[in-house]
């Protein structure tokens, strides 16, 4: 029947021809499989060669991670007395004997509620800015707004709750606070600068121009030790300007610079017709910017944009270097420790895994937005 | 004294219904290129003027010095009887007064076709957003395409983006509309929907400048046709005298050029 369909020979009046089926095993899952694996004989290789792969190496992995894996002893020794051999599986009982110290840092014990309710106001928070078919948005936002002054308070104390000392801030809660902090603040004064590195304006040209281009020829470390040590020397003396503080502020102008950069190549797409067509209906520079522009631009630079989060998230393990206890340096230090020492693999992977899983999902929201953007132009 | 007053108001507002548009020995360069050279124009309200010439001769140009997309550096402009200098605010009131539709449609590609027609009231009219999409709505209407508001102007052929282009310059009511080109970048097919939008339009009494090749537009509701050439205008004649009867060499030349085919 179907091959009686192909013929040539059938006779349709001009105009008038059927759509076909398509040849079988052109489309479905065969098709798929013929196209992306089986293609040519190199491709077919290389598919068998990645299968082969899969199965000489993911079994030994799960052997080690899960099934030899264990749990709830008290130290290395108890964890080796129970396989065959050192090594064998994980040493989870590691990570689980620190696991607080790891979450929290040297947060006091009974103050830690704080910092839960700060991470669950945290997620509230985001989620209007991250998605905008939320009810009430408007409100919402005004609470997003508001958030890091509640979160500050919450979390240094003070006007009634126990004040805590910010040395005593380490671990998970550390690197998201440096982190958070950094791309929220430093995403919008990116975007200052970019526009202002593109102004008519001299002067404020050569100010962003001076300033990016200062944070962007100097190594992080570099502002990182300036911020601890040397911008005493620029603050009246006694003056105690907190060290977090100083770290937060310099990741977030750091951070900025390399945004504005990426924000300046996205105003560079928008074409001029946009720029005049705006000016032709009266708009004036600020709503055109905030209108026409600034959307358009953004939305261009979201794969740059989010690129920079991602290095800034990851490099908030820098500040272990200025003595900050984070995540990573929680880690490092506990491998010190007699009873769990030689335990590196798990500890690292920890951590691994925690920024993978951050950052992982900055990834896939901004492919998710890009998608959203998308408007066929 | 009243009698003069009254004589003087009448002079004014003949002046105004008159002359919409007057330009005075303008002059511009860009950098040192001598584009626009001695400029004289004056439109009256209700005047549709097709501005042609061969490419580079600067009728573009003039037109986008009407609402200030281009600065000139000599002589005088003065639209709806305000005079057109660096002044911001004359600048604005003359932009809301003056609608500008592009070659390349310039939709805003991030706003659904609605939402560019409601931008302008909103923004700059201050208009509440319900009212200004409404207003957006009848444009829409206007030009054929109500059913494509909610889309984006990515999913519309050239010639609907035109079309929403022009309902977009309508929303703020102008007194002028400047077209630049609107049919150069459109398929053939789709140069005639965007035409009968422009025909009904200045049958409506809409004062247009209108910088376009397209001959049979020109003769059918052209009060008077501008040939521009190396920046100056060459000639200047309603539509019939101009395509039977051109008086320049440069006039008749381009003239055969364009209608050889």
């Amino acid at each position: 029947m179907s091959d009686a369909n192909l013929t040539p020979k059938e006779n349709y009046t001009p105009g008038n021809h059927p759509d076909l089926p398509p040849p079988p095993g052109t489309i479905g899952t065969i098709g798929w499989m013929r196209k992306n694996l089986f293609s040519t004989p190199l491709n077919t290789f290389l598919t068998l060669l990645g299968i082969a792969t899969i199965w000489v190496t993911i079994p030994p992995i799960f052997n080690w991670a899960i099934f030899n894996s264990v749990w709830n002893v008290a130290s290395r020794t108890e964890c080796w007395d129970q396989m065959a051999y050192p090594n064998e599986g994980a040493c989870w009982a590691f990570v689980q004997n620190r696991f607080l110290l790891l979450i929290y840092g040297f947060y006091p014990e009974p103050e830690r509620w704080r910092v839960n309710l700060s991470f669950l106001m945290l997620i509230l928070a985001a989620v209007p800015i991250l998605f905008d078919q939320v009810p009430k948005r408007k409100w919402a936002l005004v609470y997003s707004v508001a958030f890091p002054f509640i979160a500050g308070w919450l979390l240094v104390g003070g006007f009634g709750l126990n004040p805590v000392d910010s040395d005593k801030f380490g671990g998970v809660m550390l690197t998201i606070i440096i982190g958070v902090t950094g791309i929220t603040f430093s995403l919008p004064l990116g975007v200052v600068l970019a526009l202002g590195r593109t102004s008519n304006m001299p002067a404020l040209r050569i100010v962003c121009v001076l300033f990016i281009e200062f944070i962007r020829g100097v190594p992080l470390i570099a502002l990182l030790f300036i911020a601890s040590t040397m911008l005493n020397y620029f603050l009246p003396p006694g003056s105690q300007f907190n060290l977090l503080m100083r770290v937060l502020i310099m990741v977030t102008l750091f951070a900025a610079a390399y945004n504005a950069e990426v924000v300046r190549g996205g105003l560079q797409g928008i074409p001029r017709g946009q720029f005049e067509a705006a000016d032709a209906m009266g708009l004036k520079y600020w709503q055109a910017m905030r209108l026409i522009v600034l959307p358009q631009a953004l939305k261009i630079s979201i794969p740059g944009i989010v690129n920079n989060f991602i290095g800034l998230y990851k490099d908030t393990t820098l500040v272990l270097i200025i003595g900050m206890f984070d995540v990573l340096q929680i880690g490092r230090s506990s491998l010190a420790d007699a009873e769990w020492s030689g335990l590196a693999n798990e500890i690292y992977l920890f951590t691994a895994l925690f920024f993978f899983a951050c950052c992982f999902s900055m990834s896939r929201y901004s492919l998710y937005l890009e998608k959203k953007l998308h408007t066929g132009l | 004294m009243t009698e003069v007053q009254t004589d003087q108001n009448q002079v004014r507002s003949s002046r105004e219904d008159d002359d919409i548009i007057q330009i005075k020995e303008m002059h511009k360069w860009y950098g040192e290129f001598h584009v626009l050279k001695n400029i004289n124009l004056s439109v009256k309200k209700g005047e549709r003027i097709v501005i042609c010439g061969p490419s580079g001769s600067g009728k573009s140009t003039l037109i986008r010095c009407i609402n200030r997309l281009e600065e000139h550096q000599k002589g005088k402009i003065i639209v709806d009887g305000i005079e057109l200098t660096g002044d911001l605010k004359h600048i604005e009131l003359i932009r809301k007064e003056v609608g500008m539709v592009f070659q390349h449609f310039n939709l805003f590609p991030h706003l659904t076709n609605l939402e560019n027609c409601a931008l302008a009231p909103i923004w700059v009219r201050k208009m509440p957003r319900k009212e200004a999409e409404e207003i957006g709505m009848n444009f829409l209407e206007r030009v054929k395409i109500p059913e494509q508001a909610r889309k984006f102007p990515g999913q519309l052929s050239g010639g609907q983006q035109q079309r929403v282009a022009i309902a977009r310059s309508l929303c703020m009511n102008p007194k002028i509309m400047l077209f630049d080109e609107p049919t150069s970048a459109l398929d053939p097919e789709m140069i005639a929907e965007v035409l009968d939008v422009m025909v009904e339009l200045a049958e409506e009494g809409m004062t247009m400048l209108c910088v376009t090749h397209e001959m049979g537009f020109a003769k059918r509701v052209a009060d008077s046709v501008i040939f521009m050439d190396g920046g100056e205008v060459i000639e200047s004649n309603e539509p019939n005298e101009f395509f039977n009867n051109p008086k320049s060499d440069r006039t008749k030349l381009f003239l055969s050029q364009i209608l050889a085919h």
